[in-house]
Parts: structure tokens; C-alpha cells; sequence
């Protein structure tokens, strides 16, 4: 017999007698109906928190706001190739699919976001041209996203039905951060040590 | 009904890590001694205690996320083979291999297969449960392929030859000073400079690791969650070395227990609110990682999905233990344990330490390989109050050791001493003459409140963990006749 078909055989040992499934109860909040101006201000407080930077502006000054928020980081700036030029800074280059390691020589990457959750200050990339391959938002050590206002969903349940289960998806709650130090937070390990996020609304 | 009656395996002896070489009694009493582990534990977990208590305490909606956090645990078993066989479907279906592992030998035996075929002799970790629990670590280790632990914690325990001591944070039994001792010994060219700061701790192990993760060439993963509807995957982690290990590399081997698939797409949304709440007491981790099969150009080309039993359709098998399979392995059970406090996770001797341990370590192993963990409780229930998906640890211990009491054939003075209880209970005059007789342990007390654990063998092995009240100077059936005398 194969593995599968033993440990399937268990399995059905072990159960028995099926009766049948008790329904789960989804009494938990599934939407968030704060109005869109507090969902904002909840992820700002969300993301700061986790002492990402957040910068709002204007539909049209995205690009100077990311320029300024870039001015002290040394390097390039690699850009996901579906970024529209509105968003780019002079200079910056678009990813050009070079082996996944060589992005760690760029300083910064900028993306945009598939969705954004308020309540717990998370940006979703789901390795769409706008977003990017995985690995782009990894490896240079700081990260610009951009957030549309109209992309911020109040709750985790909102944010989970508006993505794709099949894409890479990827859910970004402040840099990278660890608690193996006698169970206390710090910001900076391995992944972008600086998460700067440009609101635009 | 019990999976030994069925003819269901257990996880397999002299492979991995389920069982330690002494008794938690024993193991507990040295790690009582040490004072450092016990003020090292102390800080940690009453650190992430309040931390915890503050974002759960934010959600109005806690008790029905939890509510449905245990209903879908609980019907995803009731079905466990039919949604094993709809992940195995969807994972094949975009790309992805999926293999079945009966227990700890099989499992490492494929994982080293899989990585021999590659031809590379490293691979990079991410924490893990699942991995640890089959000894993997070890095995590859005997194929001359080395693993590198990447999670912070899990490269301290490595790097310090040490042995993993709580599910979230492996390292929680050293404190910073020790953490630095280790790196300067172990990292080679770590900074003498380097200071005790966490933040510069964790700086070193990112110098320690980056060009480890980009040279690396195939990973090894666990899996938080699987769903099976969609094929999809998910790691919950802090560091980013999760998403090094789950994108770089070109092909990725990931090693998951059976009963953490879930249904749905949609039951994520219970648990990735349930899960970063209760474990570093966080409104959400900073990366989740989720995929299905192999994306074209984005990660890894080859992906691998290892099912593992090693004891799980043993557990599944007892109605009221297989609630055990429902842990998401948050560890807030540990960390509001003041057992676990006390002792540390070695003294548990399996991978599973604290109240989750004492319940599913029995289970996976066969209650007689691990028979004194039921014990490692005070049954306070404070386990159960936090745990994010209500498993009711305190009953499944109560059930473990009725189960372990059974299976004793030999008497013993325990239940030689009860039985006599139970007699001189039951009838007046006796019970009388044992009160009398009980007044002699005031003189053994000498005025002290509890009697000395000095007594003579076997009643020392119930005194010594146990303090027994001097017995009063009169009983009360005594001082009610004086009083109502007249
Ligand atoms: S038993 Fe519950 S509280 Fe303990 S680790 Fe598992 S899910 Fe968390």
C-alpha cells in the first residue's frame, strides 16, 4: 500500500462512523463601516506604530513625495515594471528581471500595493506588474508603497476577499522586525529595514 | 475508542524529538535550580502576557473569532481525508509535488531524496515545528547536506548547540548577555564591539545570514496554514528570513503536519486575525507569505509538499484528545503557563513543551512514552482561557491521565493509600480512629503550618511535590461536641 493510501486509510479508521459536520458560526465582524477618512487614519496609526514612515500627498505629487522621502537613502532605486512614470522618481530604473540576488545592489524599490488593511496596518503585494516579484520588495534594504486611498479596506476579512489565492501574495505589516530578544520588538532584520508608505489621497 | 485498539501507528521511537530521556519531574526539579532560566522566563513571558492581553482586549469580536476558529479546526477533521486529497489536487494542479509521509523516518528520508536530486549539499531553514519534530536537522546532517537555520532564534539555539525550549521563540530560555556570549564564540567575524543590544544583535545575524540566503539554492519550510480549495500556502513570520528562504531559492520543500489544512480561502480570515494576536501579541506579523504551486519567473521553480502523519491519525483517533490537532501553535498557553514559567521548555523533553505539549507530546508518542507530561499541570485552566482556538487543555489532561492510570497494572502506593482512605471514608468509627491517629503529625510539624517533605518512602513521593497542612490541634466533629455540650 502507499503512504497515501495508508495514512488515508487512518484517517477514515480513526474518524469511524461519520456523523455529520457541525456548521461554523461566523459571528465575527466581516466589515468595517467606518468612514473612509477614519480607515485612513487608523492605518497611519497602524503603520507608525510599527515605525514605518507614512507620508500623504496628491494624486499628482507622488513622484516629488517619493523623491524627498528617498533624498537620504544611498543607491538606486529599482521600480516594479507596471509603477506608472507619474509615480517614478528621476532616476530610478525598472526591473529588468536580472537573476533574483542581483536586486540586493539596488537601495530602494518602489511598488504599489494590491490592498491595504486599516485595522492591523498591512499592504498586500500580489506579484502583479505593480506590485512586483517577490523578491524585489525583499532585497533592497528600504521600501516605498505606494497606497491609493480607494485600496484601504477597514478589516482582514475585506482585505482577504478582494485578493487572488493564487498569486504570490505577500502581506507587509511595518519592516522587518523580530521578537526572538527576550520576547521584546526590534525593527530591522532581514527583510527592507525602512518601510516608507505614500498615502495618496 | 484508542488508536492502539485500532491499530493506528504512533510516531516512531529513536527518530526526532517527541521524548525526553527523564521524567518531566525530574527534568523540572534541575531546572528549578537555575536561576537564570527562571528570571530569563519570567521577563519573556510577562513581556508578551501583557502585550497579548492589550491587542486581543482591542477586538470586540475576539470570543467569535475564536468561536469560529475552533468550528472550522473541528470540521476540517471530521473530514480530514477528503480535504487532504482537494490540497493534493490544487498544489498538483499549479505546479507543485506533493508526497506522503507515515512518519518522522519516511518524511526525512523524501526531504533528503528531494535535496539529493539537486545536487546542492546546504539548504536554508525556516523555523519550523514540523521539522523539528522529525529530527530532520539530524538526518540530513547524516547525508553530509548541512541546514541552516535562518529564524533569529533557531540560529541561537544552533549556533549555541542548544535544544529549542518554546514554539515561537526557541532562544527564550537565554537572555541578551547570553545571546552576545554566543555570536562572538560562534559567528565567525562578528564584530568583537558587538554589544548586548538587540538591535545589534539582530544586525550580526543579518551580516551572519545574507550571503547565505543568496547563495542558497533550495529551502526548507513548515506551513502555518494550507488551504485546500485554492492549493494555497502560508508562513507567518517577523524576520524576512522566511521570505528569503520561500523566494530565492529555486526549489523549496515544505514539510507540513496533515491536520493544518483548512478548508477555504475565506477561513484565513479567522485565523491571520487569532494568530499574530495571541504569539507576539502583534495587530499582524510583518510578512505573511502565501502561494500556490510555482509562479512562473517569481520564486522558486520546483516546489515540494511533504504530508506528515508521525502520530497524527493516532491523536485523531481519540474523540476527546484530537482536539490537540486544532493548535495553531501561537504559544500564548505557554507563556501564561506558571508551570512552563517555572521550569523552561527542556523539561518537557519534546518539541512541544507547556500545556499544548503536555496534551499532544502523550498523544503523538502513545501516553506511556511520555506518561508523566499529563501530570506537568496545575489544571488552573489558564491555557484554556487563552487559547485562540478554546482547546480545552485541562480536560484532555484530566482524559490523558485516566488513560495513563489505566494502563498501569502494577499497584501503587497511591492507590494502596487511597484505597484505605476510601474505606476509612466510609465508615464513621474508622474514620474517627484515622483522625486521632492524623494528630500525630503535629508533633512531626513542630509548630510549622505544613508538615516536613522529609517523610520516610513512599509517602515522600506525594509530599514532596505537595504540601499537607499540620493536622488542627481538634477536629471539628471534636470542637462541635465541646461547643454544643451542654
Ligand atoms: S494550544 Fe492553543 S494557546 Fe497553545 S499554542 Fe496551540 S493554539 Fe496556542
Amino acid at each position: 500500500m502507499s503512504s497515501r493510501e495508508e495514512i488515508l486509510g487512518r484517517i477514515r479508521t480513526a474518524l469511524g462512523e461519520r456523523g455529520p459536520v457541525s456548521p461554523v458560526t461566523r459571528g465575527y465582524r466581516t466589515v468595517d463601516v467606518r468612514p473612509a477618512e477614519v480607515l485612513l487614519d487608523v492605518l497611519v496609526d497602524r503603520l507608525e506604530d510599527y515605525k514605518a514612515t507614512v507620508v500623504r500627498c496628491g494624486p499628482d505629487e507622488v513622484a516629488a513625495t517619493v523623491a524627498t522621502a528617498l533624498a537620504a537613502v544611498q543607491g538606486d532605486v529599482v521600480v516594479a515594471p507596471g509603477v506608472p512614470s507619474a509615480w517614478r522618481p528621476e532616476g530610478s530604473v525598472e526591473d529588468d528581471g536580472r537573476p533574483a540576488v542581483d536586486l540586493a545592489g539596488y537601495g530602494a524599490t518602489l511598488t504599489g500595493v494590491s490592498a491595504a488593511v486599516a485595522e492591523t496596518g498591512t499592504l498586500v503585494l500580489d506579484g502583479s506588474p505593480l506590485c512586483g516579484r517577490r523578491a524585489l520588495s525583499l532585497l533592497p534594504d528600504c521600501l516605498v508603497c505606494v497606497v491609493e486611498a480607494a485600496q484601504v479596506v477597514g478589516s482582514v476579512p475585506e482585505g482577504l476577499a478582494v485578493l487572488d489565492p493564487l498569486a504570490p501574495l505577500t502581506m507587509i505589516s511595518g519592516p522587518s522586525a523580530t521578537s526572538d530578544i527576550e520576547l521584546q520588538r526590534v525593527e530591522g532584520v532581514h527583510g527592507p529595514r525602512a518601510l516608507i508608505v505614500v498615502l495618496v489621497a | 475508542m484508542t488508536a492502539v485498539f485500532l491499530g493506528i501507528p504512533t510516531a516512531p521511537p529513536g527518530v526526532g524529538h517527541l521524548r525526553g530521556d527523564r521524567s518531566f519531574p525530574d527534568a523540572a526539579r534541575e531546572a528549578l535550580r537555575d536561576g537564570q532560566l527562571r528570571a530569563n522566563l519570567g521577563h519573556a513571558t510577562s513581556t508578551i502576557r501583557a502585550k497579548r492581553a492589550a491587542v486581543v482586549g482591542e477586538l470586540p469580536d475576539w470570543a467569535e473569532l475564536r468561536e469560529a476558529g475552533r468550528a472550522i479546526k473541528a470540521a476540517t477533521m471530521a473530514r480530514l481525508d477528503e480535504h487532504l486529497i482537494a490540497l493534493e489536487e490544487q498544489v498538483t494542479a499549479r505546479g507543485g509535488t506533493v508526497h506522503w509521509a507515515r512518519d518522522a523516518i519516511e518524511a526525512n528520508a523524501i526531504v533528503t531524496r528531494l535535496v539529493q536530486a539537486t545536487g546542492a549539499d546546504e539548504v536554508v531553514k525556516v523555523k519550523s515545528m514540523a521539522t523539528q519534530e522529525i529530527g530532520l536537522n539530524e538526518a540530513l546532517e547524516a547525508a553530509g547536506i548541512t541546514a541552516h537555520e535562518t529564524d533569529l532564534a533557531e540560529l541561537i539555539v544552533q549556533l549555541g548547540d542548544d535544544k529549542p525550549s518554546h514554539i515561537l521563540v526557541p532562544a527564550i530560555h537565554k537572555n541578551r548577555a547570553e545571546i552576545r556570549e554566543i555570536f562572538l564564540r560562534t559567528m565567525p567575524g562578528a564584530d568583537p564591539d558587538l554589544t548586548d543590544d538587540p538591535r545589534q544583535l539582530a544586525m550580526a545575524a543579518r551580516t551572519h545570514l545574507r550571503e547565505r540566503f543568496l547563495r542558497a539554492r533550495v529551502a526548507i519550510s513548515g506551513a502555518n496554514f494550507a488551504v485546500a480549495e485554492t492549493g494555497t500556502l502560508a508562513v507567518v513570520e517577523s524576520e524576512g528570513n522566511g521570505r528569503m528562504c520561500l523566494t530565492l531559492p529555486d526549489t523549496l520543500i515544505t514539510v507540513m503536519g496533515i491536520e493544518k489544512v483548512v478548508p477555504s480561502w475565506r477561513d484565513l480570515e479567522v485565523y491571520l486575525q487569532l494568530l499574530p494576536r495571541s504569539s507576539t501579541g502583534e495587530r499582524m506579523n510583518p510578512y505573511t507569505s502565501l502561494w500556490a504551486g510555482v509562479t512562473p519567473g517569481d520564486g522558486p521553480q520546483e516546489f515540494h509538499l511533504v504530508l506528515l502523519d508521525n502520530g497524527r491519525t493516532a491523536v485523531l483517533a481519540d474523540e476527546v484528545g484530537r482536539e490537540a490537532l486544532h493548535c495553531i501553535r501561537c504559544s500564548a498557553c505557554l507563556n501564561v503557563c506558571p508551570v512552563y514559567e517555572r521550569t523552561g521548555g527542556h523539561a518537557y523533553g519534546s518539541v512541544y513543551p507547556g500545556p499544548i505539549g503536555a496534551i499532544l507530546s502523550p498523544q503523538l508518542t502513545g501516553v506511556e512514552d511520555n506518561a508523566s507530561l499529563p501530570y506537568a499541570s496545575s489544571l488552573c485552566g489558564a491555557c484554556y482561557d487563552v487559547c485562540p482556538v478554546a482547546i480545552d487543555i485541562p480536560s484532555i489532561l484530566v482524559h490523558l491521565r485516566a488513560e495513563h492510570v489505566e494502563a498501569q497494572t502494577r499497584t501503587t502506593p497511591e492507590a494502596v493509600a487511597f484505597r484505605a482512605l476510601s474505606k476509612a471514608m466510609s465508615s464513621p468509627r474508622l474514620w474517627r480512629l484515622a483522625q486521632r491517629a492524623a494528630g500525630l503529625g503535629r508533633f512531626l510539624a513542630r509548630g510549622k503550618t505544613t508538615l516536613p517533605n522529609a517523610l520516610p518512602p513512599p509517602v515522600s513521593t506525594w509530599t514532596r511535590t505537595r504540601d499537607l497542612p499540620t493536622p488542627p490541634a481538634k477536629t471539628f466533629t471534636q470542637q462541635w461536641a465541646e461547643e454544643h455540650r451542654s
